[in-house]
């Protein structure tokens, strides 16, 4: 039978406008039902990915659950912004304990409540990324290594923004922060290793891995909602753009999100039981430097003249990604103006992409719109 | 029902009978046979429902049991030492959130360096930590503190640290009368949390508290420990009345009535110190003693109460605040305050030294004679010869090497005569 092939993406993506999808598979965030789980007159800055991070995940988390979720927060942003006493934003039970315990007090709520009988209420943990990959990451990997019930989730803005923007284990090379200053030879933070928290969570084989950006809530969503489903511990790795940290525009925070997973640098995937189950493709390659030029926190790379060795190695982190993950779409798909439901600006002016790496394999068209965004890995 | 027990297998079952929900613990000696009895009851289904975690230090269980705690679940822990230590933070984050989470700590020095054995400088580190701090003479005490300890953690919602002497009585064997499950369930009832996380009725536990309430919010913690200087001697009573025997409440005295000395102290020790007492009472030596059950809250009019009529106090304490002195003496003093008793501090037993009834006649005997300087603070037993030697090298110059190398070197590493 013929398929007709829908092209309802958004500029540049293969992300679906929400009004061209099927009621059911429209975004929580368009619901009438949508449980604000954090809900307006908290304190974060305008453009905060963080807080659209955690309100994307929570309601979707509150869908799948049936309202019944419980939330062990991590001190940072999220948490100050939150619950300025005696006010909160939270319409959710939530606790707040500390810095770098998150994990093991999601997972003592978890116990309490198999104790007591009652596995229908779901643990949601959640930090920063200072509270995931630096100081709670023992608890963390605990966690994982004992599959208690929870799914802990990740903000990552790349630094440690509460306390005025340090450089975190997550903070990519070469990115200005208040101790990692473009001043001396080596200007912003250094080439590290790196520290791959959703890698090293499938090193523990736990059940359910992803990774996910605030520019795509549908996507977030539905990962949200897998692992909801799914017992055991599981992790999602939410990339959020932070204007105050980067030196950002407000308005940008969607764009940097997009963009991150378009070059390349932050794969957006999925993995069961430390086996990688998709990949979402990325649809027209973009260098990263259209990414980096957005935020002051790597204007150093560009003035007085474009440090050439640097951004070189910031691409070459992109591709090996790329490579790694499989990320380039099999299709590049018709394009489809217009339908930009969550693009803040209009799109700019095409760049022809760099040189795929990959080799494009043709044979493999999906005629489902969200298996497209959702392809194998290679 | 009385049995030949080890401290940590009575301690355990009694914790069992408790029924705790959650328990989170994270291994280190000498707490180590409580939790690993535990665990075999709740691998049994000898104590049930209870989920028994495993965390990867005591930092991840103190925090499990706040969680465990703030979900509505009866939740212990125990530890000792760098383990308790390594909570420091999350126990004031219990405390501050008034969670009721009990505590067993088998009271073990801290390092460097390094030393598994008994004394009290661990719960001392914390005794400003918001904890109620319980301390045992006695294995029997022991297993009757936890019962109480529950009790009152659940009564006032906050947390309790029941202490007990590290290998002194973790694991010494001896007759203790463990109850009845329908005594301890009459006398424990089931926990009814103050504050619970719940979707039925969605409440937020730990917000960020700015200058405008915090000293509000710390009063009132202090408020609740002030409050528990009048519940412990109740539960402690109630427990008479259910269990016939006497057990916890603030302070107990022995032989004081009349005493000119009186000799303070906490914990197991004070069973050689009676019988001390008791020698130089038949040589007719007006003196007694006064034990510490509970030293956070600080029962201070108790202890006044029970000191004001000697003439001479004798703290003798298994911690000192390295650079200050006595922390017991420093709070008998307080409570003495406007009183004319002279107060020494001594201490001793550090890092699982014997505390002997030679040495502490000695002690006591010097007490009463007007040999021991008052204000100064007193070291049972140091060796003072090593620490000379040692003193006397240093002034040589720099670059000698770690002090406790050096006085093993000097004395011989096996000449270690701590047990
Ligand atoms: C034990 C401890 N160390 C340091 C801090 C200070 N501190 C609070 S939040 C924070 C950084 C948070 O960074 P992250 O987890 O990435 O969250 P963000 O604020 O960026 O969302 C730091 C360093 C603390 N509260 N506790
Ligand atoms: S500093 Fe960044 S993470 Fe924090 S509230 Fe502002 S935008 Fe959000
Ligand atoms: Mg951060």
């Amino acid at each position: 039978m013929a398929e007709q092939k829908i092209k309802g993406y958004q500029t540049g993506t293969f992300v679906v406008g929400n009004r061209l999808l099927d009621p059911e598979q429209r975004s929580t965030q368009a619901r009438t039902e949508r449980s604000n789980t954090l809900t307006s007159g908290h304190r974060a800055c305008q453009g905060c990915g963080e807080a659209l991070g955690a309100r994307y995940t929570l309601d979707a988390a509150m869908r799948a659950s049936g309202g019944k979720l419980v939330a062990a927060n991590a001190t940072g942003c999220l948490e100050v912004f939150s619950t300025p006493y005696p006010e909160s934003s939270w319409q959710l039970p939530w606790v707040h304990s500390l810095f770098g315990n998150a994990p093991a007090v999601a997972a003592g709520v978890a116990a309490a409540l198999k104790a007591k009988g009652r596995e229908d209420i779901r643990v949601v943990g959640q930090a920063g990324d200072g509270g995931t990959v630096d100081i709670g990451f023992g608890c963390l990997s605990g966690m994982f290594e004992r599959n208690d019930d929870v799914l802990f989730v990740c903000y990552d803005n790349e630094g440690y923004m509460n306390t005025g923007v340090q450089r975190s284990g997550a903070t990519p090379p070469a990115a200005r922060t208040a101790n990692t200053k473009p001043v001396g030879p080596e200007p912003g933070n250094v080439f590290g290793q790196g520290k791959n928290v959703p890698m090293i969570a499938m090193a523990h084989e736990i059940p359910y891995v992803a990774t996910a950006t605030v520019a795509e809530p549908r996507d977030l969503e539905q990962k949200v909602e897998r692992a909801i489903g799914m017992r055991g511990a599981r992790y999602i790795h939410v990339f959020v753009p932070c204007p105050l940290g980067w030196g950002a525009a407000s308005e940008d925070t969607i764009r940097l999100a997009r963009l991150v997973k378009e070059t390349g640098i932050f794969p957006v995937f999925e993995a069961e039981h430390g086996e990688l189950t998709a990949v979402s493709k990325i649809r027209r390659r973009v260098p990263v430097t259209e990414y980096l030029k957005l935020q002051r926190r790597f204007s150093h790379l560009f003035k007085p003249e474009p440090n050439t060795e640097v951004l070189e190695r910031l691409q070459a982190g992109a591709d090996r990604n790329i490579e790694r993950f499989g990320l380039l779409a099999d299709d590049e798909g018709a394009d489809f103006p217009g339908e930009a439901t969550d693009l803040a600006r209009p799109p700019e002016k095409e760049q022809g992409p760099p040189p795929a790496l990959v080799e494009p394999d043709t044979d493999s068209n999906t005629s489902m719109l969200l298996k497209e965004t959702h392809g194998k890995p290679r | 029902m009385l049995e030949q027990l080890e401290g940590s297998q009575a301690v355990a079952r009694a914790v069992a009978m408790c029924r705790p929900e959650v328990i989170s613990a994270y291994p280190i000696s000498p707490q180590t046979h409580i939790v690993e009895k535990l665990s075999d009851l709740v691998r049994t289904g000898e104590l049930e429902p209870c989920e028994y975690m495993m965390v990867e230090s005591e930092f991840a269980a103190m925090s499990a049991c706040i969680g465990a705690s703030a979900a509505g679940a009866r939740a212990y822990t125990a530890t000792a030492s760098q383990g308790l230590l390594f909570m420091a933070e999350a126990l004031y984050n219990a405390s501050g959130l008034g969670l009721p989470i009990v505590m067993t700590l088998a009271n073990r020095a801290i390092g460097a360096p390094i030393n598994i054995w008994n004394d009290h400088s661990d719960s001392m580190s914390q005794r400003d930590s918001g904890w109620i701090q319980l301390f045992a003479e006695t294995n029997q005490e022991a297993v009757d503190l936890h019962l109480q300890a529950f009790r009152l953690a659940e009564e006032l919602s906050l947390p309790v640290m029941a202490c007990m002497d590290g290998f002194i009585l973790t694991h010494a064997f001896e007759q203790v009368d463990l109850p009845e499950q329908e005594q301890v369930d009459g006398f424990l009832p089931a926990f009814e949390p103050r504050q619970m996380l719940d979707p039925a009725e969605p409440m937020t536990i730990g917000a960020m508290v700015g200058p405008e309430a915090f000293t509000e919010v710390k009063y009132l913690m202090h408020a609740k420990q002030l409050q528990a200087l009048d519940a412990i001697p109740e539960i402690a009573a109630e427990f008479t009345e259910v269990f016939g025997r006497e057990s916890g409440g603030l302070v107990r005295s022995y032989r004081a009535d009349d005493a000119e000395t009186v000799v303070v102290a906490l914990g197991s020790v004070l069973g050689t110190i009676e019988d001390v007492i008791d020698e130089m009472r038949e040589q007719g030596v007006k003196i007694g003693a006064l034990a510490i059950k509970c030293f956070r809250p600080w029962p201070i009019d108790e202890v006044r109460e029970a000191l004001s009529g000697a003439d001479r106090v004798v703290v003798v304490e298994k911690a000192f605040a390295v650079g200050a002195g006595g922390i017991v003496g420093q709070n008998v003093r307080l409570a003495l305050s406007g009183c004319d008793s002279t107060v020494f501090d001594v201490v001793a037993g550090l890092g699982g030294r014997p505390i002997t009834r030679k040495s502490l006649r000695a002690l006591f005997d010097d007490v009463v004679g007007g040999e021991l300087e008052p204000g100064g603070l007193h070291f049972l037993d140091l060796k003072t010869d090593v620490v000379e030697r040692e003193i006397g090298r240093n002034q040589n110059g720099r670059g000698l090497g770690p002090h406790a190398e050096n006085i093993l070197r000097d004395i011989g590493t096996v000449a270690s005569d701590s047990h």
